[in-house]
């Protein structure tokens, strides 16, 4: 396969779970802005920024954090890469250039997304319209993934697509968690408390966890739980270990490629999973969970740089 | 002047309805006219949604637009096929054989049949391909004839289009959205297929593998990129053929050969089925500054390790004055008259022509000898004061570069507009494929429609639209 | 005459360079009396052979060194046969034919001050070879042999309008005002041997067809015909087609060049 192609397909999925990823962080802030559980509204869309990874850009731009801002920087400014309008165009535009590599079905799902934005007139948006908006844009992410999944050939198109599709969804898992374990540190008082408490359940809205929580827990949410949840249980399809069980699945089902230039990805991506497989959630929340996150963000960024140099992207 | 009264319909004709349309003029009459409508705008709705778009980059508007397509068939006898058929086929024989003479012997120019200084001085001569022997000595692998018709047995060649041709996948998908639309038509009627073209295409490809090829040839397809006007094309055929579509970047020639970059290294590449021009190719031989091409490619060509399809310097059959020649090349090459007319031209670089052009200029229609997509080009009996007095300014300063031929009657055939259906101005651009094997036509061609009414302009840019083209069987 | 040339060139990049493409014609194309004894092109020590011809019959061929590229060095080492002919090619077997070469190219475009030029030689007395003569001394006489006046891509437009340039810019001013007469006139890029010393240099100079005679060499810059001290290498319309060296570099500031050509009659 033409590495400019594996490279299209590995950024296509990237961009549409990262369009999935970011929907979800507005509607998580808009509930938790709604619920009013916490005094200072403002900062549930700040940590939305944050955990978008989009704060210095839009700090630049922005000198205060408001709902409208946020909405507006993260869903449909254009000249925000991240936001929901770009990283569908950036998606499409991948597509376009591989259309040879999707299927039908594939091309239909994408170009169909695309064509269904333009109808969005983001000035003619109310809030009812920007969370069916949001829905929209959760709907098509998951058809795109159903789409991929049971049509694509098992063969290294299908694995370079679900690379990109698992490595930008570590990263959101790790980057959400954190967001709220570090930068949103409650006061001593809080902890424990009730905003405390809602903040924990809104991860768990976030990424549509709240039934798979109450079956593997069955109690109170508390931040070891959702913690263990988010990194370590291999049952849960957002959570690190699980991502990184699907990386190194691919990494291992490529096809004939070049072993030297290829080793080093692989070796960073099993020696991670490898980690998160046999990882205890003690231990990572007594060495500190914040830099535990922020090694995991760090290596996944080198997994990624290492796929784009061991397949000559 | 051209009167409308004057024009020939395929479907009407001069007294009924002609044989070949008796089941669309059936139809027609049977299919109420909101059910035209409707599926007019579903017709619409599957090109949007497959994508198959044009770019058309001026001011404003969606960069990515339709071309309008007309639900309506233009239809084509078995034996009117056969007739043009065996016409393309020669004239194709021939602008080979011409193109592989101008860069080796130059027999027809030594012959006096074709003046020297119209090939040699010509911008689209290329003397990179000089004495350089191609597989197979095909230059045009693919080329466009574009023609038109002016009544049941006159057909006109309008232009050669030996360099890359486009269009080709409207030809298909034009067929496979009438098929979806209107199933039922197809089973009454006995249609040539069309979408084995690709098929045919690769095979075509894979005979002319270069002189250094071991084992079975490898074929890409080399675009300018998603911003070309016609990417939907390449990703089209690329797609359908089953081979790789490659942009410069993937390419990379080291020692003299070609190969792509792939995520298991580098793969050799044996044939190149380029959209790109040739002035693009190679940046250590033309543009230094382009980006779309691949260093190198060229010297990997004259080593006998690649081949490219069409050939670097094709463009020098395409030439409008050289097209005045076409006859002359038949008869110079295969000792045979041509099946197929030229349109008669006359050549402004000739003092006589000019002065008859001049004086006669709003009866003309005036083209630029390098122009394409209808730019540079002078409708006379449509033209204002203004254009006319603009092109014979043009005309004086640099005859040159300007070829004038009468307006012909161009045919009309049924075309759904909005004020109901009614007779439109069509042309016809078949595709020749000419392998090292044999020469491979698919029945039928893209016929393109002037959608506006009196209107004889149907390129694509300049608002015209598609209709599928039936060749009915037996 | 036997010639030994040794032509060392030395690529230096600013920043070290991603990838370096060159194309060579740097391979003697046959013609003008020329017995190739010896001809040896090394990249960086490695031995190149010609792979193909281009359009204009030169031999040529490609390379490609993967980065970071800090310098590349390209070295010829040949040993020729000469003998004078006054410039007459004779034997050559052409790809193109004379009337091709009466094409303007791009840095051969004639522009007023060119045409004038030309015009004032138009009287043929005397013969041909005469009157090219006279038009040789005159392309020598407007443009002043001055090195770091002009550049690789200056035209012969440009290089009249200077009124200073280097061989290159006196063959295409040459080669313009040639074509203006309706000479066919072309490029050649090749080395002269100077002097007894050993001065030395890659030279170029232009190929004028006459009638009778075919392709006559003229060196505007020396003002005469070539003899045995030139060593013809590759032709074209103007540089650009005939140039030693064509690159194209991804990533890397600018390259300077380190040149030394060594030509010495004998062993």
């Amino acid at each position: 396969m033409l590495a400019r192609t594996a490279e299209s397909l590995f950024w296509l999925a990237r961009y549409l779970e990262r369009a999935d990823y970011v929907a979800r962080l507005l509607q998580g802030a808009a509930h938790m802005s709604a619920a009013r559980v916490d005094a200072d509204r403002s900062s549930e869309w700040e940590s939305a920024i944050i955990a978008a990874g989009c704060q210095p850009a839009f700090a630049a731009e922005h000198a205060q954090v408001s709902a409208a801002a946020v909405i507006h920087y993260l869903a449909f400014d254009t000249r925000n890469p991240s936001s929901i309008v770009s990283c569908i165009e950036t998606a499409r535009r991948n597509a376009r250039t591989v259309r040879t590599a999707l299927t039908a079905d594939m091309w239909d799902a994408v170009n169909g997304t695309w064509l269904e934005l333009r109808g969005f007139d983001p000035s003619q948006l109310d809030d009812d319209r920007v969370a069916a908006f949001l829905d929209w844009v959760k709907l098509r992410s998951r058809l795109f993934h159903g789409v991929y999944t049971s049509t694509m050939l098992r063969a290294d198109g299908f694995h370079f697509t679900r690379l990109g599709q698992f490595l930008e969804r570590a990263d959101n898992s790790a980057r959400l968690l954190d967001v709220k374990y570090h930068v949103r540190l409650p006061n001593p008082e809080d902890v424990g408390g009730l905003v405390d408490y809602y903040q924990w359940l809104a991860i768990l809205r976030v990424v549509g966890a709240r039934r798979a929580y109450r079956v593997l827990f069955k109690g109170q949410v508390t931040p070891i739980h959702v913690a263990e949840l988010m990194i370590l249980r291999a049952e849960f399809p957002r959570s690190l270990v699980f991502c990184f069980e699907q990386i190194t699945m691919q990494l291992d089902q490529i096809n004939g490629q070049d072993p030297l230039r290829s080793a080093e990805g692989k070796r960073l991506a099993h020696s991670l999973y490898a980690q998160l497989r046999f990882g205890r959630i003690d231990h990572i929340f007594s060495s500190g969970l914040h830099e535990y996150l922020t090694d995991v963000i760090e290596r996944s960024d080198e997994l990624g740089r290492e796929i784009a140099n061991g397949y000559l992207f | 002047m051209l009167e409308k009264a004057a024009c020939f319909d395929e479907m009407l004709g001069d007294d009924g309805t002609r044989a070949p349309y008796a089941l669309v003029d059936a139809w027609l009459k049977s299919l109420p006219r909101d059910q035209l409508e409707l599926k007019r705008r579903e017709a619409e709705g599957l090109f949007r949604r497959i994508g198959i778009t044009f770019a058309v980059y001026t001011e404003g508007g969606d960069p990515e637009r339709l071309i309008p397509f007309d639900l309506i068939p233009r239809v084509l006898a078995q034996a009117e096929w056969q007739r043009l058929k065996l016409g393309l086929e020669q004239r194709v024989k021939a602008l080979n054989a011409f193109i592989h003479d101008v860069y080796h012997g130059r027999e027809i120019l030594r012959a006096g049949r074709v003046p020297e200084r119209l090939v040699l001085h010509n911008s689209q001569f290329r003397p990179e391909m000089a004495g350089f022997d191609l597989p197979g000595h095909i230059y045009s692998h693919i080329a466009g004839i574009d023609m038109v018709r002016t009544g049941p047995d006159q057909y006109y060649v309008l232009e050669d289009n030996c360099r890359t041709p486009s269009g080709v996948s409207y030809m298909v998908e034009n067929r496979e959205v009438m098929l979806r639309l209107f199933p039922d038509l197809f089973r009454r009627a006995a249609v040539a297929p069309v979408a084995h073209y690709p098929d045919e295409l690769l095979e075509t490809l894979r005979s002319v593998p270069p002189p250094n090829c071991r084992g079975e040839p490898t074929v890409v397809l080399l675009t300018p990129g998603i911003h070309n006007s016609a990417y939907y094309e390449h990703a089209f055929l690329a797609d359908e053929m089953g081979i790789e579509l490659v942009e410069g970047e993937d390419l990379l020639v080291q020692g003299d050969v070609c190969y792509m970059r792939t995520t298991r290294g580098l793969a050799r590449v044996d044939v190149i089925y380029r959209r790109i021009d040739d002035e693009y190719i190679d940046p250590l031989v033309f543009h230094p500054n382009s980006m779309l091409g691949v260093p190198g490619l060229y010297f990997a060509y004259r080593a006998g390790n690649v081949n490219l399809a069409n050939a670097i310097g094709a463009g020098i059959a395409d030439d409008k004055a050289v097209y005045i020649h076409v006859p002359e090349m038949i008869r110079f090459y295969l000792g045979e008259e041509p099946l197929l007319s030229n349109v008669p031209t006359y050549d402004c670089r000739l003092p006589d022509d000019l002065k008859y052009v001049l004086a006669h200029l709003d009866e003309l229609v005036v083209k630029a000898v390098h122009g394409s997509g209808g730019y540079g080009m002078l409708v006379g009996p449509h033209a204002t004061q203004g254009q006319l007095a603009e092109f014979r300014a043009l005309l004086k300063a640099r005859p040159y570069d300007y070829i004038a031929q009468p307006t012909l009657s161009l045919s009309t055939v049924p075309t759904f507009v909005e004020q109901g259906i009614a007779p439109r101005h069509v042309d016809l651009r078949p595709f020749v494929l000419s392998g090292g094997d044999r020469i491979r036509i698919v029945p039928g061609g893209l016929t393109r429609v002037a959608l506006r009414e009196g209107s004889l302009v149907v390129n694509s840019s300049q608002g015209g639209g598609t209709k599928d083209t039936w060749v009915l069987e037996g | 005459m036997h010639l030994t040339i040794h032509h060392d060139t030395l690529y230096r990049y600013g920043e070290a360079a991603h990838r370096v493409f060159q194309a060579l014609r740097l391979w003697p194309i046959p013609g003008g009396g020329q017995v190739i004894r010896d001809w040896r092109v090394e990249i960086d020590g490695r031995k190149l052979r010609p792979t193909c011809r281009d359009g204009f019959g030169n031999p040529a061929a490609t390379h490609v060194i993967d980065g970071p590229v800090a310098a590349l060095s390209i070295v010829v080492h040949a040993e020729v046969d000469t003998q004078d002919r006054q410039g007459v090619l004779g034997d050559a077997i052409e790809s193109l034919p004379p009337l091709f070469y009466l094409n303007a190219s791009e840095l051969t475009a004639i522009d007023p001050a060119l045409q004038a030029l030309a015009d004032e030689q138009a009287d043929p007395s005397g013969g041909e070879i005469a009157q090219l003569h006279r038009l040789c001394a005159s392309v020598r006489e407007r443009v002043d042999y001055r090195t770091d006046s002009t550049h690789v891509a200056t035209s012969a437009a440009e290089a009249l309008a200077n009124g200073a340039g280097v061989c290159q810019d006196h063959a295409h001013v040459l080669i313009a005002s040639a074509r203006a007469l309706g000479f066919p006139a072309r490029y050649v890029s090749g080395y002269l041997c100077a002097n007894a010393e050993g001065a030395a240099a890659s030279h170029a100079w232009a190929e004028i067809h006459v009638n009778h005679l075919g392709w006559v060499g003229f060196d505007a810059a020396n003002q005469m015909c070539p003899d045995e001290r030139y060593v013809r290498v590759a032709v074209g319309r103007d540089y650009r087609d005939a140039a030693p060296v064509r690159g194209v570099r991804m990533g890397g500031l600018a390259e300077t060049l380190d040149v030394q050509v060594r030509i010495g009659e004998g062993q």
